[in-house]
């Protein structure tokens, strides 16, 4: 029983559903119910052809719901007007089911849910498990989603880069339980940069792999948090790492830069240095530049400033990060580093403390306590 | 999306400008009251912003271990405490600015003289599993 290649078939199942005149919502159910019989019937008896076992599954499962709940008349309507179950055209809508489930009209949580469900072939309690919610809550911002783009055309060409945002949340998300979802925000990027040719989506794949390939070294055993100078890089994935960089470079070679081709640049440099001392900070802060004329974000800004402080000394990333307001996320702990590196131990440690209490994140507190009290216990 | 933790105090929050004991509140007053939390909460399931809620009893007792082999010792009911938790709710939202306007919200609901109690809740973030990209 192949989970996995059951997700891969579910966009097109609702394309050819949706084709045949079912509507977004209603195809989309279809295939939620006609993936819970497969779970159930494929062990005993596999198919020999999943795709057309899905859809007539699935095709069966929308007449259902459409005798079910319709009135007399309607019901009688559809089934007169049902096409002859022929073959089935060789249009391939999942590029299209993107665009729908990711439709500015939708808010990004909502975005997210639908994407994992329509595209991701994932269950409602999947999602929910994922991201910690009930799974009534999650269920309902299903369907406030589905009921929001319910009159959007299954082609309605939208923007790449709001599908490429998308994923990139979901792949920002980390993982928790059974469910991965860097590894499902991965696959779907496949998916996604086999059905289009853009050289955004092939640097957000690139960026996603290099990150993924380091994963295995940035939680300790005991669950701390690594950081990148302390990583042991012999964990790193040296073959999701090749691969990462071929697709940044083939993507590069396309001469039409964005804000994910030069995170993934970034990432590309971290993951070619065998040692942090040997990493190019130099290249790095010139990324950090492109980056910023794509994008001027204050975060980029923030990362920027330590990558100076590498590249010219610590002096220079405080002088980096006077500039920019203390206000931002992860500020004072970025200037509770880059003092301690100019040798300034006591105004460090007051800054790691300071910064541990503005963390948002567990692992994140904990790890910038450890550095305020190491720095506390020495003399 | 972010998570957040509203806190209703029995005691230690500033006081409600309707600062009315419910005990002295009319039966009807009462009702309107627990109806408002209610639809509140269910308004928050249909939007998918709902995680959890429930009221907390004002009994109890501080725990402690008090060595090897003794049994731990206990302290209550909460005769020194500051604060007494009355409930809480957990939410899922896209920002701090709509947990703020939600507890503005819950605040609002009636009390004595079917008047809004205007009461100070605790609003606190989750503290998460950090993002996967941080540099």
């Amino acid at each position: 029983m192949d989970e996995l290649l059951l997700r891969t078939l579910v966009p097109r199942v609702i394309g050819v559903l949706v084709r045949r005149g079912a509507d977004f919502a209603s195809a989309e159910d279809a295939v939620q119910d006609a993936l819970v019989e497969a779970v159930r019937s494929w062990p005993a008896e596999p198919p020999r052809d999943p795709q057309a076992w899905l859809i007539t599954a699935a095709w069966r499962k929308y007449l259902d719901a459409v005798r079910a709940a319709a009135a007399r008349r309607r019901r009688e309507d559809t089934v007169d007007t049902e096409p002859a179950p022929g073959p089935v055209a060789s249009t391939d809508d999942t590029l299209q089911l993107y665009f729908l489930c990711t439709n500015p009209a939708l808010s990004a949580a909502s975005s997210i849910a639908l994407t994992l469900r329509a595209v991701g072939g994932l269950t409602t309690r999947q999602i929910a498990e994922a991201y910690l919610v009930p799974e009534s809550t999650m269920a309902q911002r299903i369907s406030r989603a589905k009921k929001t783009i319910s009159d959007v055309p299954l082609d309605t060409v939208g923007e790449i880069a709001t599908v490429v945002r998308v994923l990139y949340l979901v792949f920002n998300e980390g993982y928790s339980g059974e469910l991965d979802l860097a590894a499902e925000a991965i696959r779907l990027t496949r998916q996604l940069a086999a059905a289009v040719d853009h050289p955004e989506v092939a640097g957000l794949l690139a960026l996603m792999l290099l990150h993924h390939a380091r994963r295995p070294a940035r939680i300790a055993a005991d669950g701390r948090l690594v950081t990148l100078a302390d990583q042991d890089r012999s964990r790193w994935d040296t073959a999701l790492i090749a691969e990462g960089v071929q697709i940044l470079q083939g993507a590069l070679a396309r001469d039409r830069l964005g804000e994910f081709q030069a995170q993934a640049a970034i990432a590309a440099l971290h993951a070619d240095a065998a040692d942090v001392r040997e990493t190019d900070w130099v290249q790095i802060v010139g990324w950090y530049d492109e980056l910023i004329r794509i994008v001027d974000s204050p975060i980029a800004r923030l990362n920027r400033a330590v990558a100076v402080g590498e590249a010219d000394g610590a002096r220079a990333g405080l002088a980096a990060l006077a500039q920019l307001d203390p206000a931002l996320p992860r500020w004072t702990a970025v200037s509770a580093y880059l003092h301690e590196r100019d040798g300034a131990r006591a105004k460090a440690a007051e800054l790691y403390a300071e910064a541990a209490r503005r963390a948002s994140s567990a692992l994140e507190r904990d790890h910038l306590v450890r550095q305020a009290a190491r720095l506390n216990a020495q003399p | 999306m972010a998570k957040y933790l509203f806190l209703k105090h029995y005691r230690g929050a500033p006081a409600g400008v309707n600062d009315v004991p419910m005990d002295q509140w009319t039966q009807d007053e009462i009702s309107a009251h627990l109806q408002y939390m209610d639809d509140f909460a269910d308004r928050l399931r249909a939007t998918g912003e709902f995680v959890d809620g429930q009221a907390l009893s004002p009994e109890g007792a501080f725990v402690r271990y008090d060595g090897e082999g003794r049994p731990p010792i206990t302290d209550g009911p909460f005769a020194e405490t500051k604060d007494l938790i009355a409930g809480w709710m957990a939410i899922d939202v896209d920002s701090w600015d709509r947990a703020v306007e939600l507890a503005g919200e819950l605040s609002a609901a009636p009390g004595a003289g079917g008047k809004p109690i205007h009461e100070w809740l605790g609003v606190r973030p989750f503290l998460t599993a950090p993002p996967t990209v941080t540099e």
